[in-house]
């Protein structure tokens, strides 16, 4: 069978035999990869959340890496820039896999820079202590985990693979965040404190906004946000992009943290969390999505400032970027570049090529 | 040739040796405009943990492929010809359901 890359003016005849194809391959659980055709609402959809998901990376190094010129020893600070890097890694595994869709890079950025394409709300709130860093790192990232383990098989080849290393770093994070907590934990009353203050700003934004809309009822929406929610992920499902409805995803993630929590001594803020020995589950208070959205809408003060400060690294790396272009493009015209070492290399060079 | 888009520096597919033993295994891809810039890069992003033994950059576009999907007929000299295979032959020895064939 010959398919083509694109469905531009290929007969309805042949597009019905494509799109049995592809829908055959992901139903057998076989990844779709590039060079497949693949259905245009298909590319979209990935490329939407594949783009979204890099911009929440990178968007995500930055309430963390406020404390990297503050943390209390030489040991945590050297953690926390080996965590914020991984997550500037993240970012690029998940631009080249958005690439592979026929997406530009430098598109993505600008429609990230220009309040276009979104990136997770949950980091649209301050990093207000160190513990905070502790918070973050144990809730959203463990939040992360149980949202991208399902994630390592999803259809798109490239996008489950970048979800494979992102996954085995995130283990790190999740642990040294859970370590952080607990050395304050057991440390001065004003230690615990902190930790508790932080776990109470932290704990919603991880359940409500790591995951998504609620997409079933079971999950506390209103009929409609749940129908809208439920058409987006069936979606989603049957094209082997999620494996998962975001609010069965959510109960996990409250599943894993209250025995988490209750190690540290710490208490999740919410009055309603308790266990349903019915459910086999622990419930907690739905989540009221309206309210969030409207908290944290892309007007508030704090996701201007995520934007502005991304869009000031990006225009303050430019000359970098054109430096780099610049020396590459005498390299290639075998013009020495100044100084002897880099001389001597651009001298090879140009033997090896004559 | 540092460009590999208006403006976008080129793509290079990045390959590791992660020990010795192994082939260098693709783990992914960078942009950068030269090959000392992309083979940082890829240090930085790709081998942050372990201990490989070695790092292989290569330019997107120099790479010459074909899929099975793409053109069937050239993969077509591996179909069909079973007696390729050792187990399609008689075994040397009768232990076994199928016999032990090249141990």
């Amino acid at each position: 069978m010959s398919a083509g890359q694109t469905t531009a003016g290929a007969p309805p005849a042949a597009e019905d035999e494509l799109l049995a194809h592809f829908e055959a391959l992901v139903a057998s659980g076989e990844t779709v990869e590039p060079r497949d055709w693949m259905p245009d609402g298909y590319r979209r959809m990935l490329l939407r959340q594949i783009a979204q998901h890099a911009h929440s990376e990178i968007i995500g190094m930055q309430p963390e890496g406020a404390w990297l010129t503050r943390a209390p020893s030489l040991h945590r600070k050297s953690v926390l820039i080996a965590k914020v890097q991984d997550e500037a890694g993240h970012g690029l595994y998940l631009y080249s896999a958005a690439e592979t869709l026929g997406a530009d890079r430098a598109d993505l950025l600008d429609a990230l820079h220009r309040g276009q394409q979104r990136f997770a709300a949950t980091f649209n709130h301050p990093a207000l202590t160190w513990a905070d860093t502790g918070a973050i790192a144990w809730l959203t990232d463990g939040a992360a985990v149980i949202n991208q383990a399902p994630l390592c098989r999803t259809s798109y080849g490239p996008y489950a693979r970048a979800m494979r290393r992102v996954c085995q770093e995130e283990a790190f994070h999740v642990r040294q965040g859970y370590d952080l907590m607990r050395a304050l934990c057991e440390g001065t009353p004003e230690q615990r404190r902190m930790a508790q203050d932080a776990v109470d700003r932290w704990w919603l934004p991880a359940v409500a906004l790591m995951f998504g809309p609620p997409d079933t009822e079971a999950g506390g929406a209103d009929a409609r946000t749940a129908a809208l929610g439920a058409a987006v992920s069936r979606r989603a499902i049957a094209w082997g992009i999620k494996h998962h409805t975001n609010d069965e995803l959510r109960q996990r993630f409250v599943d894993q943290c209250v025995p988490q929590a209750e190690r540290l001594g710490l208490t999740l803020p919410d009055p309603a969390i308790r266990w349903n020995e019915e459910r086999g589950h622990y419930d907690f208070t739905p989540v009221d999505w309206e309210t969030y959205r409207d908290a944290l809408g892309d007007d508030t003060h704090w996701a201007r400032q995520r934007v502005a400060h991304r869009r000031a690294a990006h225009e303050d790396g430019a000359w970098v970027r054109e430096a780099a272009a610049a020396y590459a493009a005498r390299e290639d015209a075998g013009v020495p570049p100044a100084g002897t070492g880099a001389a001597g290399i651009a001298a090879d060079r140009t033997e090896a090529a004559a | 040739m540092s460009r590999g888009r208006e403006g976008a520096p080129a793509s290079w597919e990045v390959f590791v040796r992660p020990r010795r033993g192994l082939a260098h295994q693709h783990v992914g891809s960078v942009r950068a405009d030269d090959a000392d810039t992309a083979l940082g890069r890829a240090r930085d992003l790709y081998v942050r943990r372990g201990d490989p033994l070695s790092l292989w950059v290569v330019r997107s576009d120099s790479v010459h492929a074909v899929s099975p999907d793409e053109r069937d007929p050239y993969f077509s000299t591996a179909r069909h010809k079973p007696y390729r295979y050792p187990e399609q032959f008689a075994p040397l020895t009768q232990e076994g359901p199928d016999g032990d064939h090249d141990q």
